[in-house]
């Protein structure tokens, strides 16, 4: 068993919303991330998968949130830093990309001044043409043909892709243990998509990095990961190893997800659905969140939120009718 | 209606319900009443308006009645803001001036900002040439302090109230076609507008229906704010002696009167000073309040 | 089947596009960005035809010229047989009832300030005749159809999800019986799962009501569900033609073919075999000589970099334009 970088238990996270009115974004989850695993967090818009990766960042406003729980970084509670240690944690020890590459990267700074900057802000010590050769090996690690010559660019003067790979060069230029990646290719094509996550799995094989992928794909997940964590408004609905989750989905939440893909070489006339839309963080049903919508739904999911149960070794379900249950209970 | 719709209707049919539907209106009272300064000022206003309705009918004395017994004297019982060089209560005149005052700011801001909304909306929906004569045009009027510009103009058709409300509406028409020119082009840029045209709407469809209910907002904000400038304005022309003649009950030219016993009775520039700056505020407030409150992205 | 369905309902000839980007000192143009160079394709009566291709290759702006929201440099639009491209704007706008648009962006494309039931009745209001009465009646009968309820027609578009707000947006655009639905990216803004119960109400409003659709999208899993021909677009280039189950089961460009392997499977069970392109798109105002594709393309040669490839039939319906047609990665 590898080495557990990220151990987040009950991690809730809320925003202010009104003077005594909070609203709950992350709503208790719990999981860990090892060395040189990519961990896969996918859920619609509004599952609070984004919510959970800014709030192990701690990158949320703290006067407008509250974060609950722990976040256990190499053996370090997160939560407990003072702002300057986890200003020295970001970037150093974990570090983050994001969906827009073009917007992530200050746009009237050359490429070698942000790289040097994030280079040198944990490495004072540096002198300048160490940061320099830093610059050219971290441009090199991501695929950069002409490195001395991008570093000279403006960011508008790149296309998305290389903003990405730039992106991830500046996150990982000073080794991190953990990677959070935020829909790293979302905005991306899907040819330079490809180069990009062949890229991070490159370097996951080369740096023993962990990795937190959060997406909404799940053709990206299936690829790249190697373990899958589905949320469904604000909660951990299922999580498996890849190829259990994808031949054994039980969540009925994960199940529908997975149908309602439509997949190449699969020509599907329909394609199946799950009925009605994701509800709103402010008026969230009570119980099972996913019953509204869950075909499986009885009374009881109603009154009260499933806990996360394991169904199989290294297979966990928040539903006390997972697939497994339900065909167990026919036969 | 046939069978066909019911069955695609059954089969797409959602198994969900919207929450509870809120009118526009409520929601925006609920959030403007959360503002408040803006309701102080709102309610502020709505005094004022008042005033300026039955103000005339309520005077404790007749505002140009002389008193030589009692010239100049200071806030008293009987007269509680004092009285000027012909012994006029200094209360019943303001009180009687807030119509006058109030009036003139309110149609110069009026004329001045219809005349801006319609020059801005054709410099913004059709551009080129119109939009350049006319943003040239305004830069020209923007090169001339506003008061001076309106000295001008009421220096060239002569003194009195018709005449500043001219002088105050020019001036407010540049500012006001700018505004507007900036919000249209805002607005055009909004996928919705394309859909309109793509739809089949007409031009003047796509302007009236599409772009121009959103310039709106920018619109009332500025209007209101204008209130209090034009009110200024007014008052200062009046002030310079270019507007209300000495028997007209108006803000400004009691404060302009007032001046020359300033040392003496310094009341009479206290109190229509006052009484300017805390309607000017109180427009002010509100129309600050209604651009936090219409602004989208301050909710 | 009579004489007539065989007509095309639209054809596109040569089609081009450029949009001035730089100005020289004395204002004229001296840059462009060629968003649609030389397109071609027919669209017949009752079919799905989708245009395919990663950003900035001219999908987008092939809909806005047919719907001649923004005019051709060069090139006929013929629509029922008449040249949408020759028309004035005065004159295109009654032909807009019969081509409506579904759009991206669920949230910008339906004005915040009107209610649901004017939204999807403004076309009636533009193109008929009817009474404000029957307007009402019809937005309500296709909030129905749409999978809302007719209750939602009081309320404004910020009440509703991106899902029923696209649900709204195709409910307008069937509002005057369009022959022709183009429909820009209409899924790619949604969820996972409402992007299927959107798709499946594309797919049952066309057979409801006879459409027929472009449809223009940048995921080829979606086209291949929906689509009965697709077009390949490259750099403003169309690139290849061909019938759904040909265009999957055998691409003859390359581009397609790296196109087709970069999508990733939602199967972990399936072993990939990427095969990654080199390189970026090349800058749209600095189109490659040749063949768009040669830069990226592994098998260039120097025929690649000099002529430009015409479109040729290579199989029945099947269409590339490749110099060396059928070629793998």
């Amino acid at each position: 068993m590898s080495e557990t970088l990220l151990e987040v238990k009950d991690l809730r996270t809320q925003f202010k919303r009104g003077k005594k009115d909070w609203i709950t974004a992350v709503n208790g989850v719990s999981f860990n991330v090892n060395a040189g695993e990519i961990v896969g967090l996918v859920g619609e818009s509004g599952c609070g998968k984004s919510v959970t990766s800014l709030s192990v960042m701690r990158l949320h406003n703290e006067r407008l949130t509250k974060i609950s729980g722990s976040i256990k970084f190499g053996g370090k509670e997160v939560l407990d830093l003072t702002t300057s240690e986890m200003q020295s944690m970001r970037g150093n020890e974990m570090s983050m990309i994001f969906q827009e590459p073009m917007s992530a990267l200050d746009p009237i700074m050359r490429i070698e001044d942000q790289l040097a900057e994030a280079i040198s802000l944990h490495n004072s010590n540096m002198s300048k043409a160490e940061i320099h050769e830093r610059c050219v090996n971290s441009l090199k690690l991501v695929g950069i043909p002409e490195p001395e010559m991008t570093l000279r660019n403006y960011p508008h003067e790149l296309s998305g892709g290389m903003c990405q790979r730039v992106m991830i060069a500046m996150a990982m230029s000073c080794e991190p243990k953990l990677l959070i990646a935020d829909e790293p290719t979302t905005a991306l094509d899907v040819t330079i998509q490809a180069q990009i996550l062949a890229l991070m799995e490159d370097i996951r094989n080369r740096r023993n990095t962990g990795i937190l992928l959060i997406t909404h794909d799940l053709g990206v997940v299936a690829e790249t990961c190697s373990r899958v964590i589905v949320m469904y408004a604000g909660n951990i609905v299922e999580e498996a190893p890849v190829k259990e989750l994808f031949a054994n989905p039980q969540h009925p939440y994960t199940e529908g997800l997975i149908a309602s893909v439509p997949r190449l070489g699969k020509r599907l006339h329909r394609l199946p659905s799950i009925p009605g839309s994701v509800p709103d963080l402010s008026v969230m049903p009570e119980g099972c969140r996913f019953a509204p919508r869950c075909k499986y739904a009885q009374d009881s999911c109603k009154q009260k939120l499933p806990e996360l149960q394991t169904v199989a070794e290294g297979h966990r379900c928040a539903c006390p009718f997972y697939r497994n249950a339900r065909e167990g209970a026919q036969q | 209606m046939s069978d066909t719709t019911a069955n695609a209707a059954s089969a797409t049919r959602e198994a969900e319900e919207l929450p509870k539907a809120q009118s526009p209106v409520r929601q925006f009272v609920k959030k403007f009443l959360r503002r408040k300064t803006a309701v102080i000022g709102f309610l502020f206003i709505v005094f004022i308006l008042i005033l300026a309705v039955i103000g005339p009918n309520i005077t404790p004395y007749d505002p140009n009645a002389y008193d030589y017994s009692a010239i100049l004297a200071g806030p008293s019982a009987r007269h509680l803001w004092g009285t000027d060089e012909f012994g006029r209560d200094v209360f019943s005149r303001i009180l009687a001036g807030t119509q006058l005052s109030l009036g003139t700011a309110l149609t110069a801001s009026i004329i001045g900002t219809a005349a801006g909304v319609v020059f801005g909306l054709i410099a913004g929906f059709f551009g080129g040439i119109v939009d350049s004569l006319i943003m040239r045009v305004c830069d020209v009027m923007f090169a001339f302090p506003g008061i001076l510009l309106a000295i001008a103009i009421v220096a060239i058709i002569g003194p009195g109230i018709t005449n500043i409300m001219i002088g105050v509406a020019v001036f407010t028409v540049p500012s006001f076609a700018r505004i507007i020119r900036g919000a249209v082009l805002e607005v055009r840029g909004e996928l919705y507008v394309e859909v309109a045209q793509s739809i089949g709407c007409s031009s003047a469809r796509t302007m009236f229906v599409h772009i121009f209910p959103g310039t709106m907002q920018a619109l009332i904000v500025n209007f209101t704010m204008n209130i209090g400038g034009a009110i200024l304005s007014a008052s200062s022309l009046s002030f310079l002696g270019f507007g209300a003649s000495v028997t007209q009950a108006e803000w400004g030219a009691i404060l302009s009167q007032g001046r020359n016993y300033l040392a003496i009775a310094p009341h009479l520039v206290l109190f229509p000073g006052l009484v300017i700056f805390l309607t000017v505020l109180a427009f002010n407030l509100f129309g600050d309040g209604l651009r936090d409150t219409l602004d989208p992205r301050l909710n | 089947m009579s004489a007539t369905e065989t007509k095309p309902l639209l054809s596109v000839r040569h089609l081009s596009k450029k949009f001035p980007v730089g100005k020289d000192f004395f204002g004229r143009a001296n840059k462009f960005v060629h968003a649609v160079n030389d397109v071609s394709f027919d669209i017949m009566p009752g079919e799905t035809f989708s245009l395919v291709g990663e950003s900035g290759c001219g999908k987008s702006t092939t809909s806005r010229l047919i719907n001649h929201l923004i005019k051709p440099n060069e090139g006929e639009i013929l629509f029922e047989g008449k040249d949408v491209a020759k028309l004035s704007e005065k004159e295109v706008r009654p032909l807009r009832a019969e081509m409506q648009m579904v759009f991206q962006d669920p949230y910008g494309s339906l004005n915040p300030r009107m209610k649901v039931q004017d939204i999807i009745s403004e076309p009636l209001l533009v193109h008929t005749k009817m009474s404000k009465g029957e307007r009402l009646k019809k937005a309500q009968e296709l909030l129905e159809v749409v999978g809302l309820s007719a209750t939602h027609g009081e309320r404004y578009p910020h009440e509703f999800s991106g899902g029923q707000r696209q649900r709204i947006g195709i409910a307008r655009a069937l509002s005057v019986n369009p022959k022709l639905i183009m429909a820009d990216e209409p899924v790619s803004a949604l969820d996972v799962s409402i992007q299927a119960q959107v798709l499946n109400l594309l797919r049952d409003v066309q057979e409801q009501y006879n459409l027929t659709y472009l449809f223009i999208s940048h995921d080829l899993a979606v086209v291949e569900m929906i689509s009965d021909r697709i077009g390949v677009m490259y750099l403003g280039s169309l690139m290849e033609v061909a019938p759904n189950e040909d265009l999957y089961s055998n691409p003859l460009h390359l581009y397609t073919q790296a196109l087709l392997s970069a999508v990733p499977i939602p199967d972990p069970s399936i072993e990939k075999k990427h095969v990654l392109i080199e390189g970026d798109l090349p800058s749209p105002t600095n189109i490659p000589s040749g063949c768009p594709f040669h830069t990226r393309c592994p098998h260039a040669t120097e025929k690649c970099k000099t002529e430009v490839p015409q479109m040729k039939e290579h199989t029945p319906g099947h269409f590339v334009k490749c110099h060396f047609p059928g070629v793998k990665i």
